[in-house]
């Protein structure tokens, strides 16, 4: 049977924690299909940490795709490298993440492969007539089952739904000329300008703590940073468009039908109405919790847990009693039956180390 | 320079979606429908691109049904030149609808073609860099801002951790994104006038497609949830409850 190609993103080299997830959704997919898992590695020859990381989410072998050039491969080259690969070695799918990167590189592959492409798959399965993807349409009020009939079928994976499972095994590692010769003529990126720190990006974090226009002010925002810093390095700030639009906060932390579509484990709405654009970004969320001190406030008709109250009281007071719990429970943590998100949070942070 | 700015007709972010009776598609009675908000975004940065220049027309280009003609319009009544309606009903498959936009754009002269991030109805996030391949074009995805350079562009993305500046040499792609553009608001002159401006249609090339949505459903309910407490003598309560119950801490 033919094979299912993961695409495994890289920053700075290393490999991306999303990653884990794309091998795992390709593992599930080639595990129905009878066949076997080729992870792309884009940032070239030498990595063997990055092998180990990928063959234990189930990768049989990986694929170092070496450019010959230093540095990172523009989107144009590796595009090309990816739609070659995928027509010489006959996949019978490829997966991407619904990441920035993911989302400018994969339609590029597809186009190459004049095959359609399915984004922001949440599930995925094969049967003898082809794959069939569950997607999102109408900012999540409906999910699409959807056939595509032909090899090779191009997915991208949201982020944060499809668990990064082990499925140990000891993937070879072969070093692969990037083919396809695609070049980036006409593009010449002169610049990049980091918008501070290198925050996690928003649709990929695991717990997102967001702001509304409750919270006034744009100085009142160390109270929010606050609860994130309280809850990790794997939470992250979102904002309601109300806060953006009022440049209170860059659009790349909005949330919602024009802003980003998160999945996290936990996200809190701080002050946030819970108007239908702001749900359609959040509502698929793992667990929500909401604080607004209007009990009639919309978002508590999609909140597991609310509070009425007021934010600047109740936000400083939950930081504080987070910081507490992980100060005292910090030492069974890892024997405790963990959340899911414990287990991944942990496996995050080996692959970056 | 000329500017084509593709456009979508997509059902208004408030609209309650009912899944049809035979399951695969969606009621569209009494579905309002609007351009995609990001079009409205790349509708003002090609505007303002032309006006910048002092030369220059921008044309609007939609796939869709005959109704798409209001979207046009309103396009027009923004202060776009001219558009054009390639008739048919697109589908998911973003593919398909990226092989009838750049038939047509290739008999095209403009000098950058604008696409919106996304269309808010299928959310597939595909058919502009999907078009820039099939006319092979430089394509900048997710941009900001665009300033005019001469034979080229220079735009702003918005990527992880910052924002990349980049140059495009013309002909170009980009999708457009929240950004610089505030969409304006429509003149009454401005709906005077594009009642007069030329509006083609055309019948859409027919294209085959591999894919096929089975059924569309409703996400699971999510079950009730319930308010803690009030105020701050509810915070440890919050936090036994994330802790024991929803085990996310
Ligand atoms: C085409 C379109 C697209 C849109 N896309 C998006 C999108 O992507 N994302 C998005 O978020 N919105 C979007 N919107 C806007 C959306 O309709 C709402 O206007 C917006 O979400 C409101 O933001 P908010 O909840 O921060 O502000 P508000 O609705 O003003 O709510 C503020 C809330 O804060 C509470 N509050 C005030 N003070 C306190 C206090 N001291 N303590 C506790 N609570 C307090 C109030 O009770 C209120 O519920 C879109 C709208 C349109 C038309
Ligand atoms: N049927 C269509 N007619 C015109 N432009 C379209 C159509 N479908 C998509 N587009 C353009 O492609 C962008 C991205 O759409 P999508 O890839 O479907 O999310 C939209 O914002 C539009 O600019």
């Amino acid at each position: 049977m033919a094979g299912v190609l993961a695409v495994a993103e890289t920053r700075n080299g290393r490999v991306g924690s999303v990653s884990g997830e794309v091998v795992s959704a390709a593992r599930g997919l080639a595990d129905s299909l009878g066949s076997q898992v080729d992870v792309a590695a884009l940032a070239g020859p030498g990595s063997g940490e990055l092998a180990a990381t990928l063959s234990a989410r189930g990768a049989d072998r990986v694929l170092e795709i070496d450019t010959g050039e230093p540095g990172p491969a523009s989107v144009a080259v590796n595009a090309a490298a990816l739609a070659a690969l995928t027509r010489e070695r006959g996949y019978a799918a490829a997966v991407f993440a619904a990441t920035g990167p993911g989302r400018d590189l994969a339609p590029r592959v597809a186009a190459k492969l004049a095959s359609p492409l399915l984004t922001d798959v949440v599930a995925v399965e094969a049967d003898g007539a082809g794959i069939v993807a569950t997607r999102p349409v109408f900012a999540g009020k409906a999910l699409a089952r959807v056939r595509v009939g032909r090899a090779p079928v191009l997915l991208s994976v949201r982020p944060n739904v499809f668990a990064a499972t082990e499925s140990p095994r000891d993937a070879a590692v072969e070093v692969v000329a990037a083919g396809g010769g695609g070049d980036s003529g006409g593009y010449r990126v002169r610049g990049f300008e980091p918008s501070g720190g290198d925050a996690l990006d928003v649709s990929e974090a695991e717990i997102v703590v967001s702001g509304g226009r409750g919270m006034k002010d744009p100085a009142n925002w160390h109270i929010l940073a606050d609860l994130k810093d309280a809850l990790g390095d794997t939470a992250a700030l979102g904002a309601s468009r109300a806060v953006v639009d009022a440049g209170w906060r860059p659009h790349a932390e909005q949330v919602g039908q024009t802003g980003k579509t998160v999945t996290p484990k936990l996200y809190f709405a701080m002050a946030i109405s819970g108007a239908i654009q702001h749900l359609a970004g959040m509502r698929t969320s793992g667990v929500i919790v909401a604080v607004n001190r209007d009990a009639d406030a919309p978002i508590f008709g999609v909140a597991d847990y609310g509070i009425v109250g007021d934010v600047f009281e109740v936000a400083p007071k939950l930081a504080e009693a987070i910081r507490e719990l992980r100060s005292s429970w910090q030492p069974t943590v890892d024997k405790a039956p963990q959340a899911p998100g414990a287990a991944r949070r942990r496996a995050g942070k080996a692959e970056e180390s | 320079m000329n500017i084509t700015v593709c456009v979508k007709r997509v059902p208004d972010t408030e609209t309650r979606i009912r899944i049809s009776e035979d399951g695969n598609d969606i009621e569209r009675d009494g579905v309002k429908y609007v351009m995609s908000p990001y079009d409205e975004f790349a509708v003002e940065a090609a505007l303002r691109l032309v006006e910048g220049a002092g030369a220059g027309e921008v044309t609007l280009l939609s796939f869709g049904p005959d109704a798409a003609k209001e979207t046009l319009r309103a396009g027009l009544a923004l202060g776009a030149h001219r558009a054009v309606l390639l008739k048919g009903e697109p589908t998911m498959d973003g593919w398909a609808t990226a092989r009838v936009l750049a038939e047509e754009l290739a008999g095209d002269d403009a000098a950058l073609v604008l696409f919106g991030v996304k269309a808010v109805d299928d959310d597939q996030q595909q058919v502009g860099p999907m078009v820039a391949e099939l006319l092979g074009r430089p394509c900048a995805t997710s941009v900001t801002a665009i300033d005019a350079g001469g034979d080229a562009v220079t735009c702003r993305r918005a990527v992880e951790g910052g924002q990349e500046v980049v140059d495009l040499d013309l002909p170009a792609v980009a999708t457009v994104t929240k950004g610089r553009y505030e969409p304006r608001y429509a003149s009454l002159r401005g709906i005077m006038m594009a009642k007069r401006k030329p509006l083609l249609e055309k019948e859409a090339p027919a294209i085959e497609s591999a894919l096929v949505v089975e059924r569309l459903e409703y996400p699971a309910e999510r079950p009730p949830g319930r308010i803690v407490g009030e105020g701050v003598d509810a915070v440890p309560e919050l936090v036994r409850l994330l802790r024991e119950e929803a085990k996310v801490l």
